[in-house]
């Protein structure tokens, strides 16, 4: 179900990186508890964030949750299909899904998030 | 947390549990969208049991009524019933309900959920002088809601009550899956439907028959998250979002439901001088014109002033627009009158509309 090559936060972002990119997104744990997704807000391209500073907002009917970046860098991508087609988070969380892209500023910060083994294990724990 | 009698049949049916006021209730099945359009377009069933349920009986039931409520319950006739409120002296909302008139000397209100001990509270506060007896029944009682155009269709299969016959707010008792309940043409969805009632110790069958014999029309089973964008859409009022013991009945656009002619009920004379001297505020609907959702307390804004919070707001699932409801300065209730809703850090454009915003066999 999860990625082998993703890593994984506390919060259900995922993130996928390649050379000095990140692709970033939610876990398909987190579409199923925010239920059908309807609106999302995205960051502008060319914000900087830092770790745990928040990217945008997804909106289901129910929920509002905030998304926070797992690493620090500048956004070069937003995921403008979900402008119109927000229930794409539901439909391909790990995929098409995807919220950003950021120019990784610091590979060390991977080695903060979890391994898709450490996450099951997290989803199946008291915590989850 | 308290259990409904179908609790178990919400978890075979695959229902998400939450918390609703120390209830443990189903807040989605499939996802709130499909659910939300079953209705619309086929049917849905929802577990209502958690509603409050307060029996009043007696020689002088009916006054005692009439002396609680602004709706005329002297036009009750036997098993018909009627929306209206339990008001303050002060013309606001102890809640909002449904009066079914059971016999000429009992009635029983149907109330909110959250409000149930506060009602009867209330109730029973205000007895002195009518001989009446008043009886929380709320634990004995289930009630499901079968709502949508394919609601009568698949209810007649169970029921040897002649549906067809039955008209909008009557109720007739009867056997639903050979068990003993009343049944009414109400609902809170905007959608034709029934409400059925039992006392039954058993009443699971009852839903599993529905659920049965539903299935070939699209029926679906549906949680409080598709309750609550339904009734938004069909602007029909939440205790506590959108009334409650601050709002007028006549501020909350219900005057439908205030019959001064009647005589003399709790907040009559707040409500008379009101209505004389003009309302400052009134709830109106709007319609998000740029993208976002509106939230409960979210500011609302006119010409860069606060002028109100957002009561109920949603994404409507028909309609695939963001809607709401909010108190305004009458001045700024017309229709069209442009609005920003504060949503985090924007100032989103919205702009005031006529509601219903979704009405049956109508937009």
């Amino acid at each position: 179900m999860y990625p082998k090559e993703y890593r994984f936060t506390k919060d259900h972002e995922w993130v996928k990186v390649e050379g000095d990119t990140a692709t970033i997104g939610i876990t398909d744990f987190a579409q199923k508890q925010l239920g059908d997704v309807v609106y999302v807000e995205l960051p502008a391209v060319g914000k900087t964030l830092d770790v745990h500073q928040t990217i945008g907002v997804v909106e289901s009917v129910k929920a509002v949750s905030d998304v926070y970046s797992p690493l620090s860098g500048e956004v070069i991508a937003i995921n403008e299909d979900l402008n119109n087609s927000p229930e794409t988070l539901n439909h391909d969380p790990h995929g098409k899904g995807w919220i950003i892209r950021l120019r990784l500023k610091n590979k060390s910060d991977l080695d903060q998030l979890m391994t898709v083994g450490d996450y099951e294990k997290f989803l199946e724990g008291p915590a989850s | 947390m308290k259990k409904t009698r179908f609790y178990e049949c919400h978890k075979a049916l695959g229902g998400r549990m939450i918390e609703f006021f120390s209830w443990e209730m189903p807040v989605e099945f499939k996802g709130i969208i499909e659910e939300h359009m079953a209705v619309r377009t086929a049917a849905g069933l929802f577990d209502v049991s958690h509603m409050g349920e307060i029996m009043v009986r007696g020689k002088d039931a009916l006054a005692f009524i009439q002396h609680l409520t602004p709706n005329d319950a002297g036009r009750l006739a036997l098993n018909q019933a009627q929306y209206t409120a339990l008001t303050t002296p002060q013309g606001t909302f102890v809640d909002d309900m449904l009066v079914y008139c059971l016999s000429l000397e009992e009635y029983l209100l149907v109330v909110n959920a959250a409000n149930t001990d506060k009602d009867f509270g209330w109730v029973a506060a205000h007895q002195a002088g009518f001989a009446v007896s008043v009886e929380n029944v709320s634990d004995g009682y289930s009630q499901l809601a079968l709502q949508g155009p394919k609601a009568q269709e698949i209810l007649q299969t169970l029921t040897s009550i002649n549906l067809a016959g039955m008209k909008s707010f009557w109720a007739e008792h009867g056997k639903v899956a050979g068990i003993d309940a009343l049944v009414s043409r109400t609902g809170y969805t905007g959608e034709d439907g029934f409400e059925i009632y039992t006392t039954s110790a058993q009443p699971a069958a009852i839903l599993e028959e529905i659920m049965k014999v539903g299935q070939p029309f699209g029926l679906l089973p549906i949680g409080l998250g598709a309750r609550d964008t339904l009734r938004l859409e069909a602007k029909l009022m939440l205790y506590g979002n959108d009334i409650d013991d601050t709002t007028t009945v006549l501020e909350a656009d219900l005057k439908w439901i205030i019959k001064f002619k009647k005589g003399d009920f709790l907040g009559r004379d707040v409500l008379e001088k009101q209505l004389t001297e003009g309302i400052k505020r009134k709830i109106v609907g709007f319609e998000l014109i740029e993208k976002g959702i509106p939230r409960p307390h979210y500011p609302v804004f006119a010409a860069g002033q606060k002028a109100g919070q957002v009561c109920s707001g949603t994404f409507s699932p028909f309609l695939k627009k963001s809607i709401g409801l909010v108190y305004l300065p009458v001045e700024l209730t017309g229709i069209g009158t442009e609005v920003e809703v504060g949503i985090r850090d924007r100032q989103v454009k919205a702009k005031v509309v006529s509601t219903p915003f979704y009405k049956r066999g109508g937009k």
